[in-house]
């Protein structure tokens, strides 16, 4: 692989094209009912983003209050609230609630944090049986595979790819009409939620001032995890954590629209603690577990702003380089320009097997213009690059810079470097004189070198 | 277990320390989160509902005869039915021949094919339905059925918008806004009604001072 060719470039190269299609096409729906929906109902809804980023950016610079006031209102409202330092001890708090229940069948709705522990695996692993609930998450699990998306986690699949899997895991016979494979989905789920004795969310949002949880589905999948078994385990990321009930609504409308082009997701749930004892079902024990899992030192950084991210999707569908990779193309679990800043800082120790992600960027700055709650991702991913820089961390698509530095800090050397540089215009690609550039040449094509004719202008300027 | 609070607490502590000043909570008015398409006070709040939730896929209704007719045209013969709507619904629906249970069995969800239950209101700016656990008989009896009735009968819980519905939470350990039918897009974007949850969502108001 040459040097200026990143592993990104790679995937994206080699991705097939039945896949990128399908990414696209999605994305591109994505991007215009968003734009439309808020358009319609707001204007410009820029007031109301850096609105939603200030309030998050106040609630992370005061986490440590935040996250005792929501920990004592839940408490109050009779969950019972734990902490995890690690994905490890996540994993191995979520079994040891589930153990001391006696609970072997979990039903699990979408959370990204789950993924981001690997705890399928993990309770399968120790005898549970967890089962993905929301339908794209569903054909992932059948699949072996890993979402590719936040908010679509199957953007990379086509409806045959999904028919072929159904068939092989014996849930009828090839049909490839999305009606069919999802009422298909329906009853084989229903069972599983049936015969369920505990049921996993995530969460969007936590109010600090009242406890409640707000969970957000189209499919209802965590409705029914919360009303066919009487155990309800949460994982939720610490910066999760809002500040008032009030504010539930600021970040809800722009959710919604954000990620799926709707006013509200359509099942908005807000859970304060355990089922009332008047209430027939429902789970009779609730327990949040607050993860760490490297965000303390996220929130120490100074690239603390990313801890903002609602996972509304909307920076993955308008970059330009998600577009052409998927989200499998960034090698971890979030992908898009908010992972290329998280996952190489979630990763802790590990931030130079994630250094190049950074570099996945054109810089375009879409991913800002369309964050609802303002994250400068681009600032953020320049940080990255030159705290790889600073640490001495290689990776692909960074070109010697050492030459330039010499060239650009001696005013003589430019001089002469710029003029004969006009030898570059008659140069074959084969003779240009540095390796990456034929690389980047190869694929490219350079406007005619007019170096120098910036001195002269000022030059005359001068006289004149 | 192994509870990991002070290590966690200690960490967003230090986290902190090195902050300068730190960013402040900035106060504003909720009605800067109202859609323009909110008419608010211009039109009445059902109205509004009725246009919104019809926009969602969701299906407002006013008289029980409409509701009678929609099961009986779809085919939906055999439900259950909150007893505290007997009355009022319930006893309509089976003098025109359908099947109703007063009782909820958990064992055979999939036998009702149509669920009826109170709503504990509405929110006119999104088209929402609002359950809450104490007025929702059953959970399940709200999701698993194929139609899915929320009866509004205290008309005082119209609430204009999102704000408002969110100032009126309440004491209840769980609300729920449902918004529509269930619903994905997963395969390739495609929209499909009635995943998990009810593929009919309807909304029928009664009682007084309608």
């Amino acid at each position: 692989m040459s040097k200026s060719v990143q592993p990104i470039d790679v995937f994206a190269r080699d991705l097939p094209r039945e896949t990128r299609d399908a990414v696209l096409s999605s994305v591109m729906t994505r991007v215009a009912g968003r734009k439309a929906k808020l358009e319609e109902d707001y204007g410009d809804p820029d007031a109301l983003r850096r609105l939603a980023g200030e309030v998050k950016q106040h609630t992370l610079e005061h986490l440590d209050e935040y996250l005792e006031q929501a920990e004592a209102a839940l408490l109050k409202n009779g969950a019972k609230v734990h902490f995890a330092s690690t994905a490890e001890d996540a994993r191995e708090q979520v079994l040891a609630i589930l153990n001391e229940n006696g609970s072997k069948r979990v039903v699990k709705s979408k959370s990204m944090v789950t993924e981001e522990i690997h705890l399928n695996d993990y309770l399968e692993k120790n005898g549970v049986e967890c089962v993905e609930t929301d339908l794209g998450e569903f054909i992932i699990q059948i699949d072996e595979d890993t979402p590719s998306h936040i908010v679509q986690p199957i953007i990379h699949k086509n409806r045959r790819q999904v028919a072929e899997s159904f068939e092989e895991h014996g849930l009828g016979e090839y049909n490839d009409d999305p009606q069919t494979i999802t009422r298909r989905a329906r009853k084989h789920l229903r069972e599983k939620y049936l015969q369920s004795d505990a049921g996993m969310t995530g969460a969007n949002f936590v109010s600090a001032e009242s406890g409640r949880l707000v969970v957000v589905t189209n499919e209802g999948n965590a409705r029914f995890g919360m009303a066919a078994n009487g155990l309800h385990i949460a994982l939720v990321g610490i910066e999760k954590v809002v500040p008032r009930d009030k504010d539930l609504g600021l970040f809800l409308n722009l959710l919604g629209r954000s990620a799926t082009a709707q006013q509200l997701t359509v099942y908005t749930q807000f859970i304060k603690g355990p089922r009332s004892a008047e209430q027939p079902s429902g789970p009779e024990q609730m327990h949040v577990i607050f993860l760490d899992n490297g965000r303390s030192k996220v929130l120490a950084s100074k690239e603390r702003d990313i801890l903002r991210c609602i996972r509304c999707g909307a920076c993955l569908n308008v970059c330009p380089v998600y577009r052409q990779t998927s989200g499998h193309g960034y090698r971890a679990v979030y992908g898009g320009p908010v992972g290329a800043v998280l996952s190489p800082l979630l990763a802790g120790d590990d931030f130079p097997k994630y250094a190049d992600l950074p570099k996945a960027s054109s810089l375009c700055g879409a991913c800002n213009e369309v964050c609802p709650v303002n994250i400068p991702i681009p600032e953020l991913l320049l940080r990255l690059r030159s705290r790889a820089n600073q640490e001495g961390i290689k990776s692909a698509g960074s070109p010697p810079m050492a030459p330039f530095a010499k060239l650009a800090t001696s005013p003589k050397l430019w001089r002469t470097a710029m003029t004969a540089s006009k030898a570059m215009n008659h140069l074959p690609i084969t003779m240009m004189p540095v390796k990456p550039l034929q690389a980047w040449l190869k694929i490219r094509t350079l406007p005619k070198w007019s170096g120098g004719e910036f001195r002269r202008w000022m030059k005359e300027r001068g006289r004149n | 277990m192994k509870n990991d609070e002070d290590t966690v607490k200690l960490a967003v502590k230090e986290a902190l320390l090195g902050l300068g000043e730190r960013a402040v909570l900035p106060e504003y008015d909720s009605a800067l989160l109202l859609s323009a398409r909110h008419k608010g006070s211009e039109q009445d709040g059902w109205t509004e509902f009725a246009e919104n939730f019809s926009a969602v896929s969701g299906k407002p209704m006013q008289e029980v005869t409409d509701l009678v007719e929609f099961l009986k045209e779809g085919g939906f013969g055999k439900g259950y039915c909150d007893p505290e709507l007997k009355q009022a619904v319930g006893e309509v629906l089976v003098e025109a021949g359908l099947q109703v249970s007063y009782e909820f069995d958990h064992q055979r969800v999939d036998d009702y094919v149509f669920g009826i239950t109170k709503a504990s209101g509405v929110i006119a700016e999104s088209g929402t339905v609002i359950l809450n656990d104490e007025d929702t008989v059953d959970r399940l009896a709200a999701l698993a059925p194929w139609v899915h009735v929320a009866v509004l009968t205290d008309q005082k819980k119209v609430f204009a918008n999102i704000p408002q519905a969110i100032e009126n939470l309440g004491g209840s350990s769980n609300v729920i806004w449902v918004t529509g039918p269930s619903k994905t897009a997963d395969i390739e974007g495609i929209l499909i009604e009635g995943v998990h949850g009810p593929g009919v969502q309807i909304c029928l108001r009664i009682g007084e001072g309608k």
